[in-house]
């Protein structure tokens, strides 16, 4: 009975309630709490595992309102799995955090940490202390931290020469659907990046980078816009489809005339009064379309909407405006065409305009759906890419392919040394932290080899993946990398005939997978901690 | 061992109740069973001997409670019946894209996605990895792409033989619909309205009327512009030489209130003047006009349309070649729209106003006419691909043969590249292949020929060389598709094959189906 441990009995045996409605409650602690844990964990890592690397499959996803998602992604997957089992949550944190940190690497992260967990379950078998192997872990960790640093090359980042990054992006693409145009994405990935990228600071303010997916054509078909694109048309049907040389009007104020609102009070006594707040309203309209006018404004992005009589003002003007554009849309256009949000039409001046080349409509097939597409921008650093694809699954997993494909570019820009994927890395990092293991004298010597064989958890996956047999392969590789001393093998997935992932570009940053084996250690450590699990007992009502 | 005793008893729940997990294999055969109920549900829609669906509606609830539709169109029936399987899903939004984008070739794309995975049933059963089958397919959609391109001929340099090519077209598309009796009269009706569009691929220019009664034949394309509306009381029925001012303003009161009648009728008596000054005779509204101001455009005999909404109002502008006016400041800036002929026609038991005469015709009306509304909601949807499709090649000139040529031809060069490829890609390219020639099999399957033999022949044919033979679903033989006119938009075809490709490449990676609960629905109390 697990829950004995919390009743006290007082000097006549009656038992004490400790804890208020104990009896209901579940809980599970010592050993058992662990195993449990260990279960748990490695059930979702399971779930992931087959995900991995690029011949790894995708999952499918059906939403409680039967929506689905299919995707290779391991922390849109964990997300959308309605994980209930505490250390499955944490998992998902942990996959999460990957994400947000680094972008790329949420599915090797949760294969890593089921791992270590599995390894864990023999330490503890054996009885080793769970902390005592956490201990372990840590230091590990830290060999394999200290050797990926020594391992990692430094890797150019040169403007005029994108092809480095472009190979990079394209490991990351390799795993994904789109791996069919891999080369056009990663262009495309590479391109956004450089053209907002800040190179004094090293950063990329992603919020320059925007992805609109729209289905219908091929993937091929995705294109890099350096501009912005806009789900809207003009306000009238009327206006001219296309505009040259825009000087733009943003404005964030209601264009129609001043209606009196409820709360004003107004009165209105007689027909002269009436007349004259007619008369007003007309004037206050045109003086509006006269102060844009005046700016030298020839094209008007409105956030608010505006009424027939204005619409066909601005016609007979030969303004075009946009009506109805988002926020954060109106920002990007801000921003792209280097204009100022106006909020009112009395601090419309010249100097706040913002220019584009070139504002057109793009029309789709058969649907009369537009949209609006502002190129050629005075500050062309903020750029859009436009996904397209056959359904809208694809399209959707597409955008996240993207997604990680320039977080992957930005982490170069941040930090330019790369290490060998293809599971190279690992293997290196797990020969060294063997190493390692034999030179310390405590038990936490079964916990460090019980990590170096953890870190081989990824090399088998991605073996076991693309058809080959698991251990054989990478007992192969490692004892190639012993002897030929070099830690850029790793396991030909694609079957092109050699290991040298060098020479096949399978490359990844190593600030990803720094983050991937700490990430991983400190949640396996945290899980390894707790002994002891309270749930709340079912509500009695 | 109590400890592990007792994990084994209790099993740790990982998912929230409900959630169903279904992994590798059994993820794959649901996925594949889902695919290929889809593709079987539809295929024998397929050619110009396929079948029609009746679909009804639910009976209960909702506006269209019990509404019967008869169908040939695939993204149709597929958008009506409800599914649960999350790949037939898939092929459902894959046939919606292909309507929105081409608008026809639903029924193929769909067909071809299904035959796809039908095949790599086989090869999985073979101990093919799935990733193996992808990089197959990649290598054989390229290759059929390729040759496809090759094939697609474009005649849009010498316009009569690029009409001819538009009728063609338009006769291919509609031979499988409810309106292949009379192909040739409807295809010359929709060439003609497309080509009246000079290039454009919005088809909101084109209207589409149905009205019950009488017998098909006897639609027609109108030259004017037909707007289904009423001409207000005491107002002229027939005008000559009308000058139309068209206008979206509101001929209601005003929104303050404000006591006494009198200002009301000033302002509007204003209004109503200020128009009268842009010197026209007809005044169309988007929105309603009042009996005050009805009256008074009446006593200046001016004919008054109020009600047309937006739809019809842009089209007026297109048509007419008028502005759309809101305000009425400046009557010298404002173009009048112009026609010859405004009159009252009755078609059926109608009144539509036509406008005929006019002087830019970039908009037209289809009036269709059938004997039930089933047929007519069919002709609609007919005609509308049939629309889509002569649009989309105006603007994408490139054609290739139909009839199963171009499939065939395509899988002709798959099978070549298979055996020029080593290792296991090349039994997925075959399978490829397989597939493409499921289509022509299964058109001929349509029409009750025996389609084993006339794949066969037209496989020999294509072979041979021949690569412009398909079937005559008429006689029952392969023929040459140049002589019988059977011809395809290239940009269809494309679209069929790369989209059906990515779906089943897409379904094929899948092993693992999570599937949550359904939202509970909490009832609607409030109306309780």
């Amino acid at each position: 009975m697990p829950s004995v441990g919390t009743l006290a009995f007082d000097e006549f045996g009656r038992p004490v309630l400790i804890l208020r409605g104990q009896e209901s409650k579940k809980r599970l602690f010592g050993i058992e709490a662990h195993k449990s844990h260990i279960l748990a964990g490695k059930a979702v890592a399971d779930t992931l595992k087959t995900s991995l690397g690029p011949r790894g499959m995708d999952k499918c996803m059906v939403s409680p309102d039967g929506d689905i998602t299919i995707t290779n992604d391991g922390a849109t997957i964990l997300s959308m799995m309605h994980v209930e089992n505490e250390i499955g949550k944490l998992l998902v944190q942990l996959s999460k955090s990957q994400d947000d940190e680094i972008g790329d690497g949420t599915t090797g992260v949760v294969v890593l940490a089921g791992a270590l967990l599995e390894q864990a379950e023999a330490l503890l078998d054996k009885g080793i202390h769970p902390i005592r192997i956490a201990d372990g872990y840590e230091l590990a960790a830290k060999v394999a931290l200290d050797h990926l640093d020594k391992i990692a090359e430094s890797y150019p980042l040169d403007l005029k020469n994108l092809d480095p990054l472009v190979n990079t992006a394209m490991t990351t693409l390799g795993s994904k659907i789109i791996n069919r145009c891999q080369r056009q994405m990663a262009e495309i990935a590479v391109n956004a990046i450089m053209n907002v990228v800040d190179m004094e600071r090293r950063d990329v303010n992603f919020e320059l980078i925007k992805v609109q997916g729209k289905v219908g054509g091929r993937l091929e078909d995705t294109m890099l816009v350096k501009g912005v694109v806009v789900d809207k048309t003009f306000a009238h049907p009327q206006m001219p489809k296309e505009v040259r040389n825009a000087k733009i009007a943003i404005l964030t104020c209601p264009f129609e005339p001043p209606k009196p609102k409820t709360k004003h009070k107004l009165d209105i006594t007689n027909v002269e009064d009436y007349k004259k707040l007619r008369e007003y309203e007309k004037e206050k309209f045109t003086e509006m379309i006269k102060s844009i006018k005046d700016a030298g404004a020839n094209l008007v992005i409105c956030q608010w909407g505006f009424d027939d009589e204005a619409n066909h003002l601005l016609l007979s003007q030969e303004l075009p405006a946009v009506r109805w554009v988002g926020g954060p849309e109106i920002e990007l256009i801000a921003i792209a065409t280097g204009g100022r949000i106006v909020p009112r039409f009395q601090e419309l001046t010249a100097d706040k305009l913002g220019f584009a080349g070139h504002v057109y409509e793009l029309d789709f097939g058969t649907t009369s759906e537009h949209m609006l597409c502002i190129e050629q921008c005075k500050k062309s650093n903020t750029c859009t890419i436009f996904v397209r694809g056959g359904n809208k699954m694809v399209v959707e997993e597409a955008k996240r392919a993207l997604h990680d494909a320039l977080c992957v570019v930005r982490n170069l820009v941040r930090d330019n040394r790369i290490v060998y994927g293809g599971g190279a890395c690992e293997i290196s990092c797990a020969i060294e932290v063997a190493k390692e293991a034999n030179k310390i004298a405590t038990i936490e010597q079964y916990a460090i080899r019980a990590f170096a064989d953890a870190l081989e958890s990824v090399p088998l996956a991605l073996a076991e993946n693309s058809g080959y047999s698991p251990i054989k392969t990478v007992a192969d590789v490692k004892s190639a990398q012993i002897a030929q001393n070099n830690p850029s093998l790793g396991i030909d997935c694609l079957n092109t005939g050699t290991n040298d992932m060098k020479s096949q570009l399978v490359i990844e940053t190593l600030i990803g997978k720094r983050q991937q084996i700490s990430l991983a250690t400190q949640l396996v450590r945290m899980i390894l901690k707790i002994d002891d699990i309270r749930l709340p007992g079912e509500s009695e009502e | 061992m109590r400890g592990d005793l007792n994990t084994a008893l209790n099993p740790i729940p990982l998912y929230k109740q409900g959630v169903e997990e279904e992994k590798s294999e059994l993820a794959r055969l649901s996925c594949f069973a889902g695919a290929m109920a889809v593709g079987d549900l539809i295929k024998t829609t397929l050619g110009p001997k396929g079948m029609d669906k009746i679909l009804q509606c639910s009976m209960s609830g909702g506006p269209d409670a019990g509404k019967l539709l008869v169908t040939n169109d695939g993204a149709t029936i597929l958008s009506k019946i409800g599914i649960d399987n999350p790949v037939a899903k898939v092929l459902v939004d894959i046939s919606k894209v292909q309507d929105d984008e081409v608008g026809d070739g639903t029924t193929s794309v769909v067909v071809l996605a299904s035959e796809l995975l039908r095949e790599t049933e086989n090869l999985l059963a073979q101990k093919i990895h799935p990733q193996t089958v992808i990089a197959g397919w990649r290598k054989a959609t390229d290759e059929a792409l390729r040759v496809l391109e090759g094939i697609a001929k474009n005649n849009s340099a010498n316009p009569e033989q690029f009409r001819k090519d538009l009728m063609n077209i338009a006769r291919t598309t509609l031979s499988s619909k409810i309106l292949q009796g009379k192909k040739d009269y409807f295809a010359k009706l929709c060439v003609d309205a497309v080509l009246k569009l000079h290039g454009k691929t919005d088809l909101q220019g084109i209207q589409i009327i149905k009205r019950l009664g009488n017998n098909m034949s006897d639609s027609y394309l109108e030259e004017g512009f037909l707007l289904e509306k009423r001409i207000g009381i005491n107002m002229p029925k027939r005008l000559e030489n009308a000058r139309i001012l068209i206008a979206n303003t509101p001929m209601d009161t005003d929104k303050v209130k404000v006591f006494g009648a009198r200002l009301k009728k000033k302002k509007m008596k204003d209004k109503v003047n200020k128009i009268l000054q842009h010197n026209c005779n007809v005044f169309i509204n988007r929105q309603l006009i009042y009996d005050y101001p009805e009256q008074l455009f009446a006593e200046k005999g001016v004919m008054a349309i109020e009600h047309a909404d937006f739809e019809g109002v842009e089209r007026l502008a297109q048509v007419l070649g008028g502005d759309i006016v809101s305000t009425f400041d400046t009557p010298d800036k404002v173009r009048l729209g112009k026609c010859d002929l405004i009159e009252e026609i009755i078609i059926g038991e109608d009144k539509l106003i036509k406008f005929s005469g006019v002087s830019q015709g970039q908009a037209c009306t289809i009036i269709l006419r059938g004997a039930t509304q089933q047929i007519l909601d069919e002709a609609e949807r007919s005609i509308h691909d049939a629309l889509c499709v002569l649009s989309q090649t105006v603007r994408e000139p490139r054609i290739c043969y139909g009839g199963g040529a171009a499939e065939m031809m395509m899988a002709t060069a798959v099978s070549q590249l298979a055996e020029k490829t080593p290792g296991k890609e090349s039994v997925a390219i075959e399978s490829f292949a397989r597939a493409l020639r499921q289509l022509p099999t299964i058109i001929a399957d349509n029409a009750g020929y025996d389609s084993a033999e006339l794949v066969a022949n037209l496989r020999a044919a294509h072979t041979a060389g021949k690569s412009t033979y398909g079937l005559d679903m008429d006689k029952g033989v392969t023929a040459d598709m140049v002589d019988l006119g059977i011809v395809e938009s290239y940009h269809l075809k494309r679209q069929v094959v790369s989209s059906a490709a990515e779906a089943a490449e897409m379904v094929l990676r899948i092993d693992n189906i999570i599937r949550a609960p359904p939202r509970q629905r909490q009832r609607d109390m409030r109306n309780h």
